[in-house]
């Protein structure tokens, strides 16, 4: 008996789970595009379940594999400079856009919640106008890159510590065609 | 069991459970003025679900800060009116002023509250009186007849309040004003975001604008029949003007980049707002009649949250052109920026008193986000609270309090605080976050 109920609460478990991981997909299906998961951690799924895929075909925008499936970058406390880790998927987003004409990217600019509401508009402001200015050096047309700030209304994690903090400072691509 | 539960569950969500803000007072000092409130009679055939008047009133004076409400059961009498008053009785418990009253019916179904506010201690000149002991005798300040519908019963009761609030300090009441805020709640992994105007007790909240997308920056127009405020509505930020009455609005900003942070001129016809059309955000006015623009700032930092002065002659805005963002001063037609705020590496948005001599902002320190305020002359800022994420402070219109926003258990909750710091409430919503409250103007 007890070890059904155990066997149950993991399976209880495992079903929470993946219903977090759908709940991050319906969210990315939405045009909210909340990247929830660290690029590292998509890389590692990918290359355990489709070991030697070969070549990949189609829009490189859909290529797991691609520096262009990381679609939010992270920022440090009141900085809007752009992580030495992200100099690459930033390159190749720019390299896309400059290659792909008819494609162009809302840059959504995000904040954590401490300080002011207005000025925090200001910093994810500031935070996607400095990924604008790579893909824009990269060879990105003006028209092609809008920049949008949601300052600290939309957090993707809502606790009020460092962690939480950590997730929500953010810049996110979200392609719009 | 299990369907205990579920009915339960549809109980607690059941959405009319969070629509009223409740109001605590969380600590601080009590008045100073020892005020008795007698339980108003009713002289109505059935007040069955009638509002209970003297105890609004008794509840406004209290939240004020500025009164010590004695309590009911020290009384020694009720009276209702003048002459059943025996003064040596409410002298006995240190009573400064009292308030009597009763409700009686009026015309075609409709009720008349009659009261009187008297001053124990005043002492009216007796003519003659010769050079043994002055006679006492109870002085009436105020006393009026105030009739009211059913339906209207508390807002007349907050009017009585704000009568005797007056007589008794001198400044104007402010029971009868509202508040704008935002309130985003989850439901079925949606958010809700609405924009709220509610009594300035959080009573009869009334939603005026909803949006799966959030809502900013509401700002009241100087008449109070007009809301600015920041809408993400189409994905982008957008500045729009509604009437509060009617509901109909416009869409007044919408251009490249950011559209944020409106703040009304003293005449009502001019918006202060931030913009980022030219690449930076910057301060810009608006006529709101001819919709042209006048750019202010011009500065590679974060030009924003714009406050105008009372005397409508400069606007007081954010920047981190020093390096961290701090409060300035620029002249509304154009010129040199002021640094006004020199303590602390965090001093942000801005909002004048009615009386243009301080600012109340944001200020933050090694502990947090708090609540401060500025002297302007002195440039002294005074901390006045003591939480880590407060924010959007405004005055309320006669001065006397800030309301703001801070975190409560895991969600945004209103506070409010005396300008001395010294008493302080909060406005709880039952679910949900409450955020970036606005307290209306007098409406006239």
């Amino acid at each position: 008996m007890l070890k059904k109920l155990l066997l149950l609460s993991v399976l209880g478990y495992s079903f929470v789970l993946a219903g977090c991981s759908t709940t991050g997909d319906t969210k990315t299906g939405e045009g909210a595009a909340v990247d929830d998961l660290s690029g590292e951690a998509r890389d590692a799924a990918s290359t355990t379940g489709l070991p030697g895929a070969g070549t990949f075909e189609g829009d490189p925008l859909d290529n797991p594999a691609s520096p262009l499936s990381t679609r939010t970058i992270y920022f440090d406390y009141d900085s809007s400079e752009i992580r030495p880790e992200y100099q690459d998927v930033i390159l190749a987003h720019g390299q896309y856009l400059a290659e792909n004409q008819g494609k162009s990217v809302t840059l959504q600019g995000h904040t954590d919640e401490r300080g002011s509401r207005e000025y925090n508009i200001g910093l994810g402001e500031r935070r996607a106008q400095s990924v604008r200015r790579l893909l824009l050096f990269q060879g990105a047309a003006d028209r092609q890159v809008e920049v949008v700030s949601y300052g600290e209304e939309n957090p993707v994690a809502e606790g009020h510590d460092e962690s939480s903090y950590s997730q929500n400072r953010r810049a996110e691509f979200i392609y719009t065609r | 069991m299990l369907r205990n539960t579920l009915l339960m569950m549809i109980i607690v969500f059941t959405p009319s459970a969070w629509a009223v803000l409740d109001i605590e007072i969380t600590g601080g000092e009590v008045g100073e003025h020892p005020i008795a409130i007698v339980p108003f009679s009713w002289e109505v055939k059935n007040r069955a679900g009638l509002e209970d008047v003297s105890k609004v009133l008794s509840a406004d004076l209290k939240r004020s800060g500025r009164f010590e409400l004695i309590a009911e059961k020290k009384f020694l009498e009720y009276p209702h009116h003048g002459g059943e008053v025996n003064f040596e009785n409410w002298r006995a418990l240190g009573v400064e002023s009292l308030v009597v009253g009763r409700v009686v019916p009026g015309e075609q179904g409709s009720y008349v509250i009659q009261f009187q506010l008297f001053d124990i201690y005043k002492r009216a000149p007796v003519q003659d009186a010769g050079p043994a002991e002055p006679e006492y005798k109870i002085k009436q300040i105020i006393g009026y007849s105030l009739p009211s519908a059913a339906r209207d019963l508390r807002r007349t009761a907050h009017y009585m309040s704000d009568l005797v609030y007056e007589a008794l300090t001198g400044e104007k009441g402010i029971f009868t004003t509202r508040i704008a805020y935002v309130t985003a709640i989850t439901q079925a992994k949606k958010k809700n975001y609405q924009l709220r105007i509610a009594d300035m007790d959080g009573q009869n909240p009334f939603t005026v604008l909803k949006s799966h997308e959030p809502i900013m920056s509401p700002a009241w127009s100087p008449d109070a029949r007009r809301l600015a405020y920041v809408s993400f509505e189409n994905k982008k930020s957008q500045l729009y003007v509604q009437h509060v009455d009617s509901g109909k609005r416009q869409l007044v900003s919408s251009s490249k980049g950011v559209n944020s942070a409106p703040a009304w001129s003293p005449d009502g016809s001019k918006l202060a707002l931030t913009l980022s059309r030219d690449g930076n955000l910057e301060i810009y006015t608006m006529d709101l009649n001819t919709r042209k623009l006048r750019r202010l700032t011009r500065n590679g930092a974060i030009d924003t949250e714009p406050a105008w002065s009372p005397d409508g002659k400069s606007i007081v805005f954010v920047s981190d052109r020093s390096g961290r963002p701090q409060v300035y001063r620029i002249p509304v037609s154009g010129g040199r920026a002021e640094r006004m705020t020199f303590q602390g590496k965090y001093n942000a948005r801005p909002s004048y008193s009615p009386d243009g001599k301080t600012l109340t902002l944001v200020h933050g320190d090694s502990q947090g986000y708090h609540i401060a305020i500025l002297d302007i002359a002195s440039g002294v800022i005074d901390v006045v609270t003591d939480g880590r994420l407060d924010e959007s402070p405004s005055f309320a219109p006669n001065g006397s309090m800030i309301l703001y926003a801070t975190s409560g258990a895991r969600r945004g909750i209103l506070s409010a605080v005396s300008a001395d710091g010294k008493v302080k409430q909060r406005l709880v919503l039952q679910e949900g976050d409450v955020r970036e409250p606005a307290w209306a103007p007098h409406r006239n």
